[in-house]
């Protein structure tokens, strides 16, 4: 018999039992659905940690130290030879080198400092962080108030909210106000030694760029820079290892660099150093993936450098979920197996009450394969169905679960999220596995039927 | 016995067919030979039990025999795949039962169409070798009904009709007028007389009724428990 015919014939059979064919067909698209549901809820976690993760700017930077290296978290220790090299210095152009290795995005050091704001007449400490431009895409700025840097040598300010809180009772009327920061400048000191009244705590330190040489030191000077403030943020993004969130006035990272503040590694870096170029305790390296962490960190290895990443943590983390996908994978297939034991029940059924149909077909013709193909067909219809009907089921209720979740979180003033998603190659398997599974319990049914005597089957009445 | 194809449609050499019945052996059709030439109306006589339907079935190729042989244009079935089988029922015979055997939720056409599907006819030549047979059974104002919307003896032209769309050499039928009155069934055996001389078909049919198949048919072969007892017209 020609497919067509098949199909008809098959199509025609399954319409004529409607109620039961239907139920089949529902009990596999449960099975399906509850594939699909769970799949879609672990890729969906998967996504949206692997999401947070990667924007939370831990897992696309690698921190580099001036300390040819040491022990990283789970990462082997360098080789005894690296240890005992003399340390090598982060400087100026240790930092032009790195930022001009493929796949890296931006080199800043680590700006944080302690400072005094006045706002509105009155005065507050607080801290100042520098803000790198990549730190944009990062996810502690996706639910903030106002605006990221207009450019990334702007005199604006975010304020991280507690802060925010303290300089007014209604945080969000402080967008497009100013402040005035107070900080300390260091001055290379000119020929003659005037400025022996630096305070003692922050004394000398490395001279700047624009003073090369034998410049002996510096004066610190008071200076007041005002601010516009153009955003508020929940935390500050990790710009380096050891500093979340700690920065609750953020300003651009090019702008805090211009301040040139007196920073306390700074100074850690002078009594070690004869060097009166600018250089670095250490250095984050942002780079463009997270899959590229790898390359980069062995490149700057390579330059005598310390390196760090939190590369190590992803990897057991993406096994975790690894491991979650399977046991929900098995789960759901569970209940397709359950769905395909009544494809097996429908398909026996119909051969008891179709036993006549069958004997009359032989007698016109047709061959065991005939039959069999037909039965097959009857049963890859109602997994074709029910793989449909059954993803568009999942993904209703994996749709249920985000929008449940995201009410739940809309009260609590959290973002919303995606729970589940359903792409396409889900869709596609899921479909193609329902159709394979009810094949499968075709088989006995079909080889049944196909072997059903004719001659018997046309004296039963 | 050493007949060419050509002087026999169908001939069985001592064939017998037996059940195991517990630990009795039945013996359905026990040793029977008979041959029936091409476009002869052979009526098949013998009381109930006899071993007529068994002996047809063994023809048409539904069943196997335990022993001995049947030839079909000189082609052995009691050798043939079972593929083969299916081809030999679908081709080279036609069947009509005392139950119609219509699939009830066909209309007519649909099931005069069934033999042309299993066959592999192109679709487009279906239509009007479905309308040939059914002009032939004279039932083209019924093309549309489903088997309950017709009479008894229309049902059996319908049945009729399906075992001729296919253009088979010989037409088996088995009882083909024991579920109609004898006015409807005369009209059955006047089709199959008609199609028998119009056609040239060969015609095996079982029958209960003597005087019948003596108007009817052109030889009548005799069977009793499972035996020939006798054939009307020996070759
Ligand atoms: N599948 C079977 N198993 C056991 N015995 C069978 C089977 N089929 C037929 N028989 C036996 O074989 C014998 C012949 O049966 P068959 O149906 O050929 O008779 P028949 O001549 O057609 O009778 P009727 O005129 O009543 O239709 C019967 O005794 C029957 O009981
Ligand atoms: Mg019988």
């Amino acid at each position: 018999m020609k497919t067509r015919d098949l199909t008809e014939l098959a199509a025609r059979n399954l319409r004529e039992a409607l109620l039961r064919n239907s139920l089949t067909t529902l009990g596999i698209a449960v099975g399906v659905a509850s594939l699909v549901a769970m799949l879609s809820l672990g890729v969906g976690l998967q996504e949206l940690a692997n999401k947070k993760l990667s924007k939370s700017g831990l897992f696309d930077a690698v921190f580099v130290s001036s300390r040819a290296n040491q022990r990283g978290f789970g990462r082997p220790a360098q080789s005894e030879t690296a240890t005992r090299e003399p340390a090598k210095i982060l400087d100026d152009e240790a930092r032009q080198k790195i930022a001009a290795l493929p796949n890296v995005v931006e080199v800043y050091p680590e700006i944080r400092f302690p400072t005094e704001i006045q706002f509105e007449g009155k005065p507050f400490s607080t801290t100042v962080a520098g803000i790198p431009p990549s730190a944009k895409t990062e996810g502690a700025f996706d639910g903030m108030k106002g605006n990221f840097f207009s450019s990334p040598d702007a005199d604006e300010a975010i304020l991280q909210i507690e802060f925010a809180k303290d300089l007014s009772n209604q945080p969000d009327s402080l967008i497009g106000k100013n402040l005035v920061l107070r900080y300390a400048e260091r001055q290379a000191l000119p020929a003659e030694p005037s400025p022996k009244k630096s305070d003692p705590d922050k004394p000398s330190a490395n001279s700047t760029d624009e003073v090369t040489g034998q410049s002996p030191g510096f004066s610190i000077l008071p200076r007041e820079k005002t601010f516009h403030i153009i955003g508020i943020v929940e935390t500050e993004p990790a710009t380096s290892v050891g500093s979340f969130g700690r920065g609750r006035l953020l300003i651009p990272m090019q702008v805090a660099e211009i301040l040139r503040v007196a920073q306390a590694n700074d100074l850690r870096g002078l009594l070690r150093r004869s060097s009166s170029k600018q250089t670095y305790e250490s250095l984050t390296v942002r780079v463009k993936s997270p899959s590229q962490v790898k390359s980069v960190e062995d490149a700057i290895q390579q330059m005598g450098y310390g390196t760090f990443s939190l590369l190590d943590a992803t990897k057991s983390l993406r096994l975790v979920f690894a491991v979650f996908d399977l046991f929900l994978g098995i789960f759901g297939s569970l209940a397709l197996a359950v769905a395909s034991l009544g494809i097996v029940n429908t398909l026996v059924m119909a051969i008891l009450e179709r036993r006549r149909e069958i004997g009359i077909l032989k007698a016109l013709g047709a061959a065991d394969r005939d039959i069999r193909r037909l039965f097959f067909a009857e049963a890859g219809v109602m997994g074709l169905l029910g793989g449909i009907f059954g993803v568009t089921l999942g993904w209703l209720i994996g749709t249920a679960l985000t929008f449940g979740t995201n009410v739940y979180l809309h009260k609590r003033d959290l973002p919303p999220i995606d729970l589940s998603s359903v792409p396409w190659w889900m869709v596609a398997s899921a479909i193609a596995f329902s159709i394979v599974v009810s094949l499968a319990a075709g088989i006995y049914p079909a080889s049944r039927a196909a072997k059903l005597n004719p001659v018997e089957a046309l004296r039963y009445e | 016995m050493t007949e060419s194809a050509n002087e026999v449609a169908i001939r069985t050499d001592r064939v017998s067919r037996s059940y195991q019945m517990g630990d009795a052996l039945v013996h359905a059709v026990d040793d029977v030979t008979v041959a029936i030439r091409p476009k002869e109306f052979v009526a098949l006589l013998g009381s109930s039990g006899s071993g007529k339907s068994t002996l047809l079935n063994l023809m048409a190729g539904l069943d196997r025999p335990t022993s001995g042989a049947i030839f079909a244009h000189g082609r052995n079935l009691a050798e043939m795949s079972s593929a083969d089988l299916a081809q030999h029922r679908n081709h080279t015979v036609g069947m009509v039962f005392q139950a119609f055997n219509l699939l009830p939720r066909m209309t007519l056409e649909e099931n005069v169409e069934l033999p042309l599907r299993l066959a592999e006819v192109d679709r487009d030549e279906r239509p009007s070798r479905v309308r040939e047979a059914v002009e032939r059974v004279r039932l083209s104002a019924r093309l549309t009904h489903r088997p309950s919307e017709l009479s008894g003896g229309e049902q059996q032209r319908a049945a009729l009709a399906r075992a001729l769309v296919n253009r088979p050499t010989i037409l088996l039928a088995d009882e083909p007028t024991g579920n109609l009155d004898s006015v409807t069934g005369d009209a059955i055996l006047h089709l199959l007389q008609e199609i028998n001389e119009s056609l040239g078909m060969t015609i095996v049919m079982v029958t209960h009724d003597r005087d019948r198949a003596a108007r009817y048919a052109h030889r009548i072969v005799t069977m009793g428990d499972g035996k020939l007892l006798s054939d009307g017209n020996k070759i």
